[in-house]
């Protein structure tokens, strides 16, 4: 039997080669994913190594005497990984975080529904005073740990729209700058938004190696690869937080803004816009919901009259119209140009006074006809070809302080007013007019807009007799004691002068008319003289065809050496003199002295209210 | 120049392979694992410790089937093969339900599958059955008592629900053409089979490259005369056209939807969160390993859980990510050595029942060994089946141990077989 059976050991080579063949191939697929494909390696990093952002912390916001404006609190998220939760006393924890058993269960069906094993929000923004006394117990609860957050906080709660304010990065920002990632905090408006770059420091990175729970197990590489996060740059305004306050405090109830520049270097001293907001409120988690109240506001108070609501300057544009006419020589500080009170035509006087009058009697009195008359005779100077050169004269001049156009600085959105071009006037009249057709021009009516931050800066320039910085809230970078002034420059175009091509004695006579409109017989803000300090100003009654006309005012003081030029605009309040001269004088007193002396001023200007009038 | 005792007697190659394999084992299963709070190996309330405990107890069970007769496993093949059919009846009756499958036995604090039994009992009642005198391959009767033999307990264990184990019996017809039977038939299954997976797994040009060094190599090994040439050559031929037109098939009849599915039968395509997932960490871990590796210990892929089931199924993953290519290359030489090595061994047996039987256990490992590793870098669907002596598991290390142990007295007893 056994010799009958055929020996089939031969197949033995061919399992062996089976065998062989089968380890080939197993071979070659290693070879191919462990040597020749890359893509495993890279899939590997992103799956195991975690960058974890560090922040850094945002630059502090100090005003110009060193108080602090914007800053930085943490607040504490107290954090929970469900599944590592265990075996806790919830009777003891529960009181530890005054809170009740249902509540607990609530907290923890929603964490636990998140997910079981990465980590969420188990209360948020907790402060700090009561972060001390939990985390000192919490070791005795395992899976739940705090996580900081860092927010901007506003201690005097003033000047939100110049400060501006933070929120989550979006796409196309994102897209822009590759520096933010999903979740990063971005100025939005404000110095927040245009000092960004400064302020946000810069990001260090954490690498970390993780499980496939995304808990982390170790630093990578003992943290030879990751940087520390920089700190922002301190940032030191311009502005006088105690005069923004005060100014915020008297335009409460109005609407209007006030705007206040160092006439000798540019810096903003304080912008007011009112109706305002806290900027406290649109911080941290409730910024969405706030933001959008305040936008569907009626009473807009997310807008920034102070450099975005235009006006006709009124009666305040009088100075520039002196200054061109003396400029152009068709008149000179003892021209006499005759009035008619109200009877005068083609432009009537708001009341009767002396006639005929000279260039300071007309500022005190405001005088419609003597500006008129000035107009007409620089436009009908010898000196210019024909009254359309005399128009250009004008209008280059009175650019020159800053009107049609928008400044370019660190206040955003700026907006450039109207001044009227040449083309305009010929375009309108099919190239027929003169000095009658625009005479509105005399009196800062008719097409002039202008926004309250211009003239200011009118005030300040006039204040300087000739020049102005653009006006600009920065006045250094650092911190009040520490001043990175000398290693970080501001923008130079802050601190070149723009002259105004006027011979300086023009502006000393106008000068000396605005000061007599405090100091006159006859001065219309006479009542808002303060005593001890010579102030130089002008009103303004801007009409306005939509209700009341708007309040205007313009000084800077002291008018031999000015540290302060202001505008004011009370919107819908009528006479110059009667609103914003008084909250303009306020202002200076405050800002030179420190403190009002006049309650009684300042009550009657807390006491407006619009439907009285 | 015998040595007296048995242990002088013993393939002292085979051994050492085998110690070098659990050693490997226990050292991955301790990356896979490594808990810097539990850095001893000999801590028995980890895995690396209990798998310490495993070989221990594997190691003097060897020992004392060493010391057991050789006849003893011939003359009670039936009875372990029927021990065998019977745990796996019982497995459906009482059995415990782990991971989608009904496969173990609770015993006390023991639970075993009883599916490692029946590989073992398998061998050994093929081995016992064909290896009497008046059995003949080319016969009928022989051929159904055969493939019975296997295919029984095959489909016991497909009742389980456990397809993964159940398809390891596949691997026993090889032993049976080993024997004479199957032949042709068989042998072009097999190959279509295969070509058919490996076709749609792996590009059909590394499966023409394969071919063609299988053809280079059987034209080594045949006798070149002219007509073994010509088969040899319609052969490969044939199975390029096979290739060639599962790979139209798949790609130009089959709709989207349905490659879909084949594919991720396959385990070529998976949603992230089911067995794809293994899948596609695994391959991430063992590409990750590179030409060297990072290093032992250093595998954060694996040590970090990142590869579910990396101490059992997925053991190969630590390898590979923390030993590189050079280290998959050593194993699987290893392996290969280890078959190689058995199939050798068998060949010199002058007793049918433990040339069979070595042939048993060979074809055990390898599909074992072959279709382990193949999951872990995405060459063929991922079914959980161990990798013998590496994967962690008392039961399955203990059944290996004891059918290579046997296969060892068997071959240290040869000469006393007339």
């Amino acid at each position: 039997m056994i010799k009958n059976k055929i020996n089939y050991s031969s197949r033995k080579y061919v399992i062996g080669a089976i065998y062989i063949l089968v380890a080939i191939i197993l071979l070659v697929k290693l070879f191919i994913i462990q040597i020749v494909d890359d893509s495993y390696k890279h899939s590997y990093e992103s799956n195991t190594l975690r960058y974890i952002t560090q922040y850094p912390s945002r630059g502090k916001i100090y005003d110009r005497n060193g108080k602090l404006l914007v800053y930085n609190d943490a607040v504490y998220d107290l954090m929970v990984v469900p599944n590592q939760v265990k075996n806790i006393d919830t009777l003891s924890f529960c009181k530890l975080l005054n809170i009740n058993d249902s509540i607990f269960n609530s907290y923890m069906t929603k964490a636990k529904k998140y997910s079981r094993i990465t980590p969420s929000i188990f209360i948020s923004q907790i402060t700090k005073e009561e972060y001390g006394r939990i985390a000192e117990m919490l070791y005795r609860y395992p899976g739940f740990y705090f996580q900081t957050r860092s927010i901007r906080q506003y201690p005097m709660t003033i000047a939100a729209h110049t400060l501006g304010s933070i929120g989550e990065v979006t796409k196309p920002e994102m897209s822009r700058d590759r520096y933010y990632q999903l979740g990063d905090y971005i100025g939005k408006s404000g110095i927040e938004k245009y000092y960004e770059n400064e302020l946000r420091g810069t990001k260090g990175v954490k690498i970390t190696v993780v499980d496939v729970h995304n808990r982390e197990k170790e630093r990578y590489m003992n943290g030879e690869c990751d940087t520390l996060p920089q700190a922002g740059t301190d940032i030191i305004l311009g502005i006088d937080a105690d005069l923004q306050a005060y100014g915020e405090y008297l335009m409460n109830g109005k609407t209007g803004s006030i705007v206040a520049i160092e006439p000798t270097t540019g810096q903003i001293l304080a912008m007011v816009t009112s109706p305002t907001y806290d900027p406290n409120e649109l911080v941290g988690r409730k910024r969405g919901i706030r933001y959008n109240e305040l936008l569907n506001n009626p009473d807009k108070p997310l807008i920034n009259r102070a450099i975005s609501g235009v006006y006709p300057p009124g009666s305040t544009f009088k100075m520039i119209n002196g200054l061109v006419s003396l400029e152009s020589g068709a008149i000179t500080v003892n021209t006499a140009y005759p009035c008619s009170g109200p009877n005068s035509e083609p432009i009537k006087c708001t009341h009767y006074h002396h006639s005929p009058v000279r260039l300071y009697d007309a500022i005190e009195n405001s005088c419609n006809p003597y500006f008129w008359l000035a107009f007409q005779d620089m436009m009908n100077s010898k000196r210019f070809g024909n009254q359309k050169e005399a128009y250009m004269f004008w209008y280059n001049n009175v650019t020159s302080f800053g009107l049609g156009r928008a400044f370019k600085s660190d206040i955003p959105f700026t907006v450039p007013g109207n001044i009227p071009k040449k083309e305009f006037y010929d375009r309108m009249y099919n190239g027929v007019w003169n000095a009658l057709t625009v005479r509105s021009l005399s009196i800062g009516q008719g097409e002039i807009l202008v926004t309250p931050l211009q003239l200011a800066n009118v005030a300040a320039a006039i204040g300087n007799e000739g020049y102005y910085y653009e006006p600009h809230y920065i006045k250094s970078f650092g911190t009040p004691h520490d001043s990175l002034s000398q290693q970080i420059p501001i923008d130079s175009s802050f601190i070149t002068k723009h002259i105004i091509n006027i011979k300086q004695k023009h502006f000393k006579d106008v000068k000396k008319g605005m000061q007599s409109v405090f100091e006159g017989e006859h001065g219309t803000a006479r009542m808002s003289k303060i005593p001890g300090i010579t102030v130089g100003g002008k009103t303004g009654t801007a009409e306005n065809p939509h209700g009341l006309d708007h309040s205007i005012f313009m000084a800077f003081a002291p008018v031999e050496n000015p540290q302060i030029a202001i505008a004011v605009v009370v919107e819908n309040a009528g006479f110059g003199s009667t609103w914003a001269a008084p909250i303009a004088s306020l202002m200076i007193e405050k800002y030179i002295k420190g403190a009002s002396t006049r309650p009684y001023l300042e009550q009657r200007v807390l006491t407006f209210n619009k439907s009285e009038e | 120049m015998r040595s007296k005792n048995i242990v002088g007697r013993i393939d002292i190659w085979l051994l050492l392979i085998y110690l070098s394999l659990v050693t490997i084992g226990l050292l991955s299963i301790y990356a896979a694992a490594f808990n810097e709070t539990h850095p001893h190996l000999w801590d028995f309330s980890q895995n690396y410790g209990k798998q310490l405990l495993f070989i221990g107890v594997s190691l003097m069970v060897g020992f004392v089937l060493l010391l057991i007769d050789a006849k003893f496993f011939n003359a009670f093949a039936y009875i372990f093969y029927g021990l065998s059919i019977i745990c796996l009846l019982l497995v459906l009756v009482v059995g415990s339900k782990i991971s989608g499958s009904t496969s173990w036995i609770q015993l006390g604090p023991i639970s075993f599958q009883p599916s490692e039994f029946a590989k073992f009992g398998t061998a050994l009642a093929l081995a016992h059955y064909l290896g009497e005198i008046d059995t003949d391959p080319s016969k009928l009767r022989t051929k159904l008592i055969s493939y019975g033999i296997v295919f029984v307990p095959m489909l016991l264990i497909l009742a389980q629900g456990d397809a993964g184990s159940a398809s390891v019996f596949i691997i026993f017809l090889l032993v049976l053409y080993r024997e004479g039977m199957g032949g042709k038939i068989l042998i072009t299954g097999l190959v279509a089979a295969t070509l058919f997976i490996l076709s749609l797994c792996v590009s059909k040009w590394y499966v023409m490259i394969g071919l063609v060094i299988l053809y280079a190599l059987f034209l080594l090994l045949i006798d070149r005369t002219k007509k073994n040439i010509w088969l040899l050559t319609w052969i490969l031929i044939a199975a390029c056209a096979f290739v060639f037109s599962v790979d139209f098939a798949f790609h130009h009849v089959l709709k989207p939807h349905q490659q879909t599915r084949i594919n991720i039968i396959l385990g070529k395509e998976h949603d992230i969160k089911g067995v794809g997932y293994n899948l596609n960490q695994s391959m991430i871990a063992i590409g990750s390993g590179g030409f060297s590796g990072k290093g032992y210990l250093n595998g954060t892929m694996t040590k970090y859980n990142f590869v579910p089931e990396q101490h059992t199924d997925f053991i190969f993953c630590t390898i590979g990510e923390e030993m590189g290519f050079i280290g998959s290359f050593v194993l699987i030489v290893l392996y290969l050595s280890l078959i190689l090595r058995i199939i050798h061994l068998a060949e010199r047996q002058r007793s049918p029942f433990s040339r069979i039987y070595g042939y048993g256990i060979a074809c055990i490992l390898f599909f074992h060994f072959a279709i382990n590793i193949g999951m872990t870098i995405g060459l063929v669907p991922v079914i959980g089946i161990p990798l013998p002596f590496l994967s962690y598991g008392g039961s399955s290390l203990l059944m290996f141990s004891m059918m290579l142990f046997v296969f060892l007295k068997q071959d240290a007893n040869r000469m006393n077989i007339l």
